[in-house]
C-alpha cells in the first residue's frame, strides 16, 4: 500500500524542522514505524535522561491516533510498566488534525507535569500523591539508571 | 482511570452542567414526560391499571416509533420557546440529556454558555458548509489540489469534504457516536450538527445514524430502558428509581415476551431485591466448590438406595423399586409433606453449644448456604424440567384435540399450568435467595408459611402434568384449580414480601454468615 500523502509530508516535515529535543525516524523496511527520542524537560525529575520511545502509524491513521509506547524503564504516574501512556490526545479528545509533531510535545510536557490524579500505574500515582519528595527522588533514581547510556 | 471517558473533555462539561441531573430526575421530571407523551402513547399504554398488585410497578412498554416521535416532539416544542431551528435544538437537547425544563432554565440563564458548551458556540464563520477552493490544503490528508470540495460546519474549520466524511463515518462506525461528534479540528468542541451529518454520511450508514440518534434518548433517560431481550427493541418506561431498589422490586414485562427486572436488567427475580440478587449470584459463583457438592440430577433413594433420576419438576418421588415415596428436596418421607407442616422449606437452626465451636460454626454455614442453594438451584433445574414436560404437553395438547376431540381453546389449560408452573418456580428460587439473606424476625414466620404453600401449590400442580396423556382431560378441572391456586399462591407471598420491603420491616444480614 503506498502510503499516504499526509504521512510523507510529516515524516519530511520531522526531518527538515525538528522539534528541540525530541527526534523520530521512521524505519527503512516500515515507514509507519518511527523510532523516537525525548529528551526529559528541565526542571523535571527527568532531566538529563534520554528516553526511548516506539510510535506506529496504524492504517487509518489520521482517524485513529498514533500508537506510542516508552521503551525506556521510567517512573512516571500517567506511564505504566510496559511503558503505555495514559494522555487525553492519544484518546478520546485525537482530532485527526494532530500531528505526530504535536502528539510527541504533548508526551514532553506530561513529564514535565505528571498528574497523579489520573492514573494509570495506581502504585506511582499512589507514592505520587502521599510522598511526593520521595516519588521525584524515586524518579531521579530511575532516570539516572535507565535513562543515562 | 484508563477509560476513555476521562479524557473527554466534552463529557465532563455536560457532567458539570448536568450535575443534578445524575442524581436522579425528580417526578416532575417524570411528569412532564409523561404530559409529553400524552397524546400519541394512548394506544401503547400498558399501565397494568387492572387490579394493581402491591408487588407490581407501572411501566410503559415504547416502541422504536414511539422513541422517534417522542423526540421529535419535544425537539418541536423547545425549539419555538428557544427561537433555535431544530438542528440546533436536537443537539441542545441531546446535550442537556433531554432535560426540557433545565436546558430552558439554563438556557434563559446563560444562553451564551449553553451553546458553547453544547457545541453552538458563536459561529466564527458563516461560510456555507460545502465550498469548492482553489489553494486550499487539507490539514488531515494533505492534498492540495486545486480546485477541492472541501466542508466546514459553524466553526469553520474547513477540511476536504473526503476527510470529514472519512471522520464522522468512522465515529459511527467504529465508536458507536452519532449525536455528540465534534468537529475534527483539535480543542474545537463544536458538534457536528443533524443537517450536516445528513450531508456527511452514506446512504448504507443513515440507518445506523438515525438508530444511534434514537438509542441516546434512551440511553440518557432514567426512566427508560432498553429491554435486555437479544434483538428486541423494545424499551420500557418505568418511575422507579436507583435509590429506590432497596424498597421496591421493578418487574416490568416486555411486549416481546420477556420479563425483567427494571432495575438490574436481570431475569425477573422477584420477590428478592436488586443487591441481594447481585449478591447471591455472586456467591453461587464464587462457591463453585461447594457447588460440586449439589448432585444435580440423581439421588439415592432413602430406603434401598437405589439410584433414582429426577425426570420431571415434581419433587414428590416413586422409587421404582421400592415405591419409597419421598421429597426430592430433603428426602425426607413424602407422606408428611402433604399434611399441614410441610415444612421441607424451613432449615431449622441447629442448637446453640455445637454453633460455639468455630468449626462447627462454619461448617454450619455451609450447611446452612446449602441448604438454600439446593433450594434454588432445584427451582432453576426443576422450571427446566417442567419446561421440557411443556414441549410434551404441547404434543399432548394435539393429540387431545385430535382423540378426545377437543377444540384448541379447551386444551389451553395445560397452557395456562405449564406458564404458571415456570413462573412460581421462578419466583420460589429467588424466594430462597431471599431466605438465606433474611434476619429471623416476627415477620419470618409468615414468609416462611407463604412460601411453603406456594411450594406446595407447585408441587401439586407438577405432579399433574406427569400423568399420561389419556388422563389429561378428565384432570382438566383439577389442573384448572390447581392453576389458579399456583397463581393466588404466588400473589399472596408477593404482595406480602413487598408490602414488607416497602415498609423497610425485613432486615437482611450484611454478610452472608447468616449468624
Ligand atoms: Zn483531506
Ligand atoms: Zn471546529
Ligand atoms: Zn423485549
Ligand atoms: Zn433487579
Amino acid at each position: 500500500m503506498a502510503l499516504p500523502k499526509r504521512i510523507i509530508k510529516e515524516t519530511e516535515r520531522l526531518m527538515a524542522e525538528p522539534v528541540p529535543g525530541i527526534s523520530a525516524v521512521p524505519h527503512d523496511d516500515n515507514l509507519r514505524y518511527f523510532d523516537v527520542t525525548i529528551d526529559g524537560p528541565t526542571q523535571s525529575p527527568y532531566e538529563g535522561g534520554t528516553f526511548k520511545l516506539e510510535l506506529f502509524l496504524p492504517d487509518d491513521y489520521p482517524m485513529t491516533p498514533p500508537k506510542v509506547r516508552f521503551l525506556t524503564k521510567i517512573y512516571h504516574p500517567n506511564i505504566d510498566r510496559l511503558g503505555r501512556i495514559c494522555l487525553d490526545v492519544l484518546k478520546g479528545n485525537w482530532s485527526p488534525a494532530l500531528q505526530i509533531r504535536t502528539i510527541l510535545l504533548s508526551i514532553q510536557a506530561l513529564l514535565g507535569a505528571p498528574n497523579p490524579d489520573d492514573p494509570l500505574a495506581n502504585d506511582v500515582a499512589q507514592q505520587w500523591k502521599e510522598d511526593q519528595n520521595t516519588a521525584i527522588a524515586t524518579a531521579k533514581e530511575w532516570t539516572e539508571k535507565y535513562a543515562k547510556a | 482511570m484508563e477509560s476513555e471517558d476521562d479524557f473527554n473533555s466534552a463529557r465532563s462539561t455536560d457532567d458539570e452542567m448536568m450535575d443534578d441531573v445524575e442524581s436522579g430526575y425528580s417526578d416532575d421530571d417524570f411528569d412532564d414526560l409523561e404530559i409529553g407523551e400524552e397524546e400519541g402513547f394512548d394506544a401503547h399504554d400498558k399501565i397494568t391499571a387492572t387490579q394493581k398488585q402491591s408487588y407490581e410497578v407501572e411501566f410503559k412498554v415504547w416502541t422504536p416509533k414511539d422513541i422517534d416521535e417522542a423526540q421529535l416532539r419535544l425537539i418541536n416544542e423547545v425549539k419555538d420557546v428557544l427561537g433555535q431551528s431544530p438542528e440546533a435544538t436536537a443537539i441542545l437537547l441531546r446535550y442537556s440529556r433531554w432535560n426540557r425544563e433545565k436546558l430552558i432554565e439554563q438556557y434563559m440563564d446563560n444562553q451564551a454558555a449553553v451553546l458553547e458548551g453544547a457545541g453552538l458556540g458563536e459561529s466564527n464563520s458563516t461560510e456555507a458548509r460545502v465550498q469548492t477552493l482553489t489553494g486550499f490544503t487539507c490539514d488531515i490528508c494533505c492534498d492540495d489540489t486545486s480546485p477541492m470540495t472541501t466542508f466546514a460546519i459553524k466553526c469553520g474549520h474547513r477540511f476536504c469534504i473526503d476527510c470529514y466524511k472519512t471522520y464522522v463515518n468512522a465515529k459511527v462506525t467504529d465508536e458507536a457516536e452519532a449525536a455528540r461528534i465534534k468537529c475534527p479540528a483539535d480543542q474545537c468542541n463544536r458538534i457536528v450538527d443533524n443537517k450536516s451529518m445528513e450531508l456527511l454520511v452514506p446512504d448504507n450508514l443513515t440507518d445506523r445514524y438515525h438508530e444511534l440518534l434514537v438509542r441516546t434518548y434512551v440511553d440518557d433517560l432514567e426512566n427508560l430502558k432498553w429491554c435486555p431481550a437479544p434483538n428486541c427493541e423494545f424499551a420500557i418506561q418505568c418511575k422507579v428509581k436507583a435509590k429506590e431498589l432497596k424498597k421496591v422490586v421493578p418487574t416490568v414485562h416486555c411486549d416481546c415476551g420477556h420479563d425483567f427486572c427494571f432495575g438490574c436488567a436481570y431475569n425477573d427475580h422477584l420477590p428478592a431485591p436488586c443487591d441481594l440478587v447481585k449478591k447471591w449470584v455472586k456467591k453461587c459463583e464464587d462457591d463453585s466448590e461447594t457447588a460440586n457438592w449439589i448432585s444435580a440430577n440423581t439421588k439415592e433413594c432413602p430406603k434401598c438406595a437405589s439410584t433414582i433420576e429426577k425426570n420431571g419438576g415434581c419433587n414428590h418421588m416413586t422409587c421404582r423399586k421400592c415405591k419409597h415415596e419421598f421429597c426430592w428436596m430433603c428426602m425426607g418421607v413424602w407422606s408428611e409433606h402433604g399434611t399441614s407442616w410441610y415444612n421441607c422449606n424451613r432449615f431449622e437452626e441447629k442448637s446453640g453449644t455445637e454453633a460455639r465451636d468455630a468449626q462447627a460454626k462454619s461448617r454450619q454455614s455451609l450447611e446452612r448456604y446449602l441448604h438454600y442453594y439446593n433450594r434454588y438451584a432445584n427451582h432453576e433445574q426443576s422450571a427446566k424440567l417442567d419446561k421440557d414436560i411443556y414441549v410434551k404437553t404441547e404434543k399432548k395438547m394435539t393429540q387431545l384435540q385430535n382423540h378426545a376431540q377437543l377444540s384448541w381453546i379447551e386444551v389451553q389449560f395445560l397452557d395456562s399450568a405449564s406458564k404458571a408452573l415456570q413462573r412460581c418456580r421462578q419466583t420460589l428460587k429467588w424466594t430462597y435467595a431471599f431466605a438465606f439473606y433474611l434476619e429471623r424476625n416476627n415477620l419470618t414466620e409468615i414468609f416462611e408459611d407463604n412460601q411453603k404453600d406456594l411450594e406446595m401449590a407447585v408441587e401439586n400442580l407438577s405432579e399433574l402434568f406427569e400423568k399420561p396423556t389419556d388422563q389429561l382431560e378428565k384432570m382438566k378441572v383439577e389442573m384448572m384449580d390447581k392453576t389458579a391456586y399456583c397463581n393466588k399462591r404466588r400473589i399472596i407471598l408477593l404482595n406480602d414480601t413487598a408490602d414488607n420491603l416497602r415498609k423497610s420491616r425485613h432486615a437482611f444480614w450484611s454478610n452472608d454468615l447468616g449468624a
